[in-house]
């Protein structure tokens, strides 16, 4: 009797009844996948196929064609999977800097006073945000699977090769006294941040500006260039050179890889570009125009009033942009870029563990997501301090 | 404090979401998983739904192609309709699945397909480990290369440094990696899904030379224009037995599928063509050619099957000897000659257990 009073009053009270409802869905979407987990096993069994992680050390027998890492046919499975794993980390990063540049570029650029750029950024925006993105893709790689063949590969800058399997490039070859020159670039670039600290406090006390920018620019590039020389130049290039049938010497990019990173970038950044314009808008008129009335210069007004605001509005939706290009970048499998999921595909078939492989496929994108969406968070916080 | 306790709520159900993310991640894959586990009698089940599902190439000019008509025709697709024939009646009752490389192995696993008949590789880990069973050897291949004869290359151990054309989740792509770990030379892997694409990049000299199975090879030079600027080199650098699997653990199935191909080769050893067949139907004088038309002994019932269930698989397109000619033989464009796949009895290693 009592019981049934607590349950009642537990009905009755708004927030009991929805812990009460909560805690039914949670155990009802539990017991749910509890089913499908046991009853997948059962039928695994039932076919004599057996699961588990163990044959990620077994030898690949295949090879792959772009590896950042050490890989031959001897490798385990495992590292081909690490192989495609970096292969996608590559094309994702390739694509998400390319992406940002071009969409904070367009975005500007189709605010412009200028007729002519501002509605050949229109069109570019719409043509590529409309076609779907897999098309893109193979259009890319029919494009440039068209190029000339390698007999006849197009010379740029008299050592890089264009040809319709890739652009091929000379190598550097660093010298161990190569060091110095990277250890004084850092040194220089600790120095430029000194530097800024010290042109800021100085602008606070005494209102005076000092170029900081011309100033770096100078010292980060021209003092490694004279320490470079004054080392005798500690770079030798592997030049390529034509052998029977291809290129030997030097490094190449696949056109596999360049026709998923440029789809991947154009269209994401498209995407971009309407973010940053409308961030760009979310900003009321009346701020550039109390900057501009004060003094500010017009390059200014943008660098310091306008984009910080404008950043506020950016940032999370761009966040989603870079994880939908992740996520596309998976769309490789269309022209035979050897990512994550191309190599796994291949392992999966090879080994029979599709299981398996979906789990990892599944574990490594959710991993790649978060990552991401945590710097990205991270970046937004960090801009959205500067209040005012 | 009701925003708290919502979010608390979300957090707990996130949370309990993914304690199950292994769950999850299997259901994914429970549905095609599901009819695994009823479908251990795939015979009732075909007759039950009244069509097979046989799994076949993408497309590969006289293994599965699409005819005048828009119909799937070709050698693999030949034993799909004799399969139907004899178990359905009718080689029309099929429903074709195209599968590539890498797709067809869980096609098959999930129940997607009854049977597969997509040049296939027999070999020890697929029998074994990946849980099928192959029903026997309908073509015995060996993987090979073609190139352009402007390359002036006469052998495959000349390729050092070349970009080969592959497609991948086949046994071709690990003899690829054997055969140049073994001679000490490099080249650059292409990787494609299908024998089209492959085509297509092969032509486009995105790769110099393409490996696959010499009949696969011979069939995608058929349908080039410019055939005779290009070469198969001579050298064939493994054993590719192709022939049709089945799911591992349905005996009664296995055996209907096997059967119905030795059937095929039988008659052909037997001189059973679909011209005479009715003439033969009459009685013969060889017992054999009787037990397999059904007019004698009762094969077909041990099977589960009407007695006529070979006759019906051989009016479906002829014998071994007749469907090879149709689709791959010497006056069709891929022009292969029997070779190994001539009958024991003719200098070729074809040979099918007696119908007793």
């Amino acid at each position: 009797m009592i019981n049934r009073t607590t349950l009642t009053n537990l009905w009755f009270n708004k927030r009991g009844r929805g812990y009460l409802l909560q805690l039914l869905v949670l155990l009802g979407v539990t017991t749910l996948l509890a089913i499908i987990a046991s009853n997948t096993i059962a039928n695994l069994q039932k076919a004599g196929l057996t699961s588990g992680f163990g044959f990620l050390g077994d030898q690949a027998f295949f090879d792959i064609n772009q590896r950042l890492i050490e890989y031959t046919s001897q490798s385990s499975f495992g590292r081909a999977l690490v192989v495609g794993l970096l292969n996608t980390v590559l094309v994702s990063s390739l694509g998400i800097i390319t992406a940002t540049i071009i969409g904070f570029f367009a975005g500007v650029l189709r605010l412009s006073d200028n007729w002519l750029v501002s509605r050949l950024i229109t069109a570019y925006v719409e043509v590529t945000r409309n076609v779907p993105l897999l098309l893109q893709i193979i259009l890319w790689w029919a494009i440039l699977t068209s190029l000339p063949k390698i007999r006849d590969s197009i010379p740029v800058f008299g050592t890089l090769f264009l040809n319709n399997r890739g652009l091929r490039a000379p190598a550097p070859v660093f010298e161990p006294s190569f060091i110095w020159v990277f250890i004084v670039f850092i040194a220089c670039l600790f120095f430029t941040f000194l530097l800024l600290f010290w042109a800021r406090r100085r602008q606070r006390r005494t209102g005076k500006i000092f170029p900081v920018g011309l100033t770096a620019l100078a010292l980060v590039a021209t003092v490694p260039l004279i320490v470079f020389f004054s080392l005798g130049q500690p770079i030798t290039w592997d030049i390529p050179a034509r052998t029977r049938f291809n290129f030997q010497g030097g490094f190449n990019i696949t056109p596999e890889l360049l026709a998923l990173w440029i789809a991947l970038a154009t269209y994401t950044g498209a995407f971009i570009s309407e973010i940053v314009r409308a961030g760009i808008l979310s900003v009321s008129k009346g701020q550039s125009e109390a900057a501009l009335s004060l003094g500010l210069r017009k390059n200014q007004t943008m660098r310091l009033i306008v984009i910080p605001q404008a950043l506020r509005v950016i940032i999370p939706p761009l966040t989603s942009q870079h994880l939908n290009l992740t996520k596309n970048s998976s769309l490789a499998i269309a022209i035979g870029y050897q990512d994550l999921v191309s190599i796994g595909g291949t392992i999966l078939n090879q080994s029979g563990h599709a299981l398996e492989v979906v789990a990892i496929w599944m574990a490594v994108y959710l991993s790649l997501s978060l990552a991401t969406s945590a710097f990205m968070n991270w970046y937004n916080k960090r801009i959205s301090l500067i209040e005012r | 404090m009701k925003r708290f306790t919502i979010t608390i709520a979300a957090a707990v159900l996130t949370l309990g979401l993914a304690g199950c993310d292994e769950n999850e991640q299997k259901a994914e894959n429970t549905e095609p998983a599901a009819p695994q586990a009823s479908s251990t009698n795939t015979f009732e089940e075909v007759k039950a739904r009244g069509v097979l599902q046989c799994g076949i190439n993408t497309g590969l000019a006289g293994f599965a192609y699409t005819d005048d008509n828009g119909k799937w025709a070709g050698f693999d697709v030949a034993y799909c309709r004799a399969l139907a024939a004899a178990v359905l009646g009718d080689p029309d009752k099929v429903k074709y699945v195209n599968l590539t490389g890498k797709n067809r192995f869980p096609a098959l696993a999930s129940g997607e397909i009854d049977v597969l008949s997509r040049n296939t590789t027999w070999t020890f880990s697929r029998d074994v480990k990946l849980g099928f069973t192959f029903v026997g050897v309908s073509y015995y291949d060996g993987q090979g290369f073609i190139g352009r004869k402007k390359l002036g290359v006469k052998s495959a151990k000349e390729l050092d440094g070349a970009s080969i054309c592959i497609q991948t989740g086949t046994t071709t792509e690990l003899n690829l990696a054997d055969f140049f770990r073994v001679n000490k030379i490099k080249y650059e892997p292409v990787p494609i899904e299908t024998n089209e694409e492959a085509r297509k990049a092969y032509l486009a000299e995105r790769c110099d030379v393409y490996t696959t199975d010499a009949s696969g090879l011979a069939a995608t030079k058929s349908t080039f224009a410019d055939a005779d600027k290009h070469m198969v080199f001579p050298e064939i650098i493994s054993k590719e037995p192709l022939g049709p699997l089945v799911r591992q653990g349905d005996d009664a199935w296995a055996d209907i599928a096997r059967w119905t191909l030795n059937a095929l080769i039988n008659a052909e050893e037997y001189g059973v063509t679909s011209a005479n067949i009715d003439e033969m139907l009459k009685g013969t004088k060889n017992p054999e050619i009787n037990r397999m038309l059904g007019t004698e002994g009762s094969l077909g019932e041990m099977l589960g099957l009407p007695k006529d269930w070979a006759v019906k698989a051989l009016k479906a397109g002829g014998n071994y000897g007749e469907i090879f000619d149709r689709y791959l033989g010497e006056k069709t464009p891929l022009g292969l000659s029997r070779g190994l796949n001539a009958l024991w009895s003719n200098g070729g290693i074809l040979y099918a257990p007696p119908m007793r």
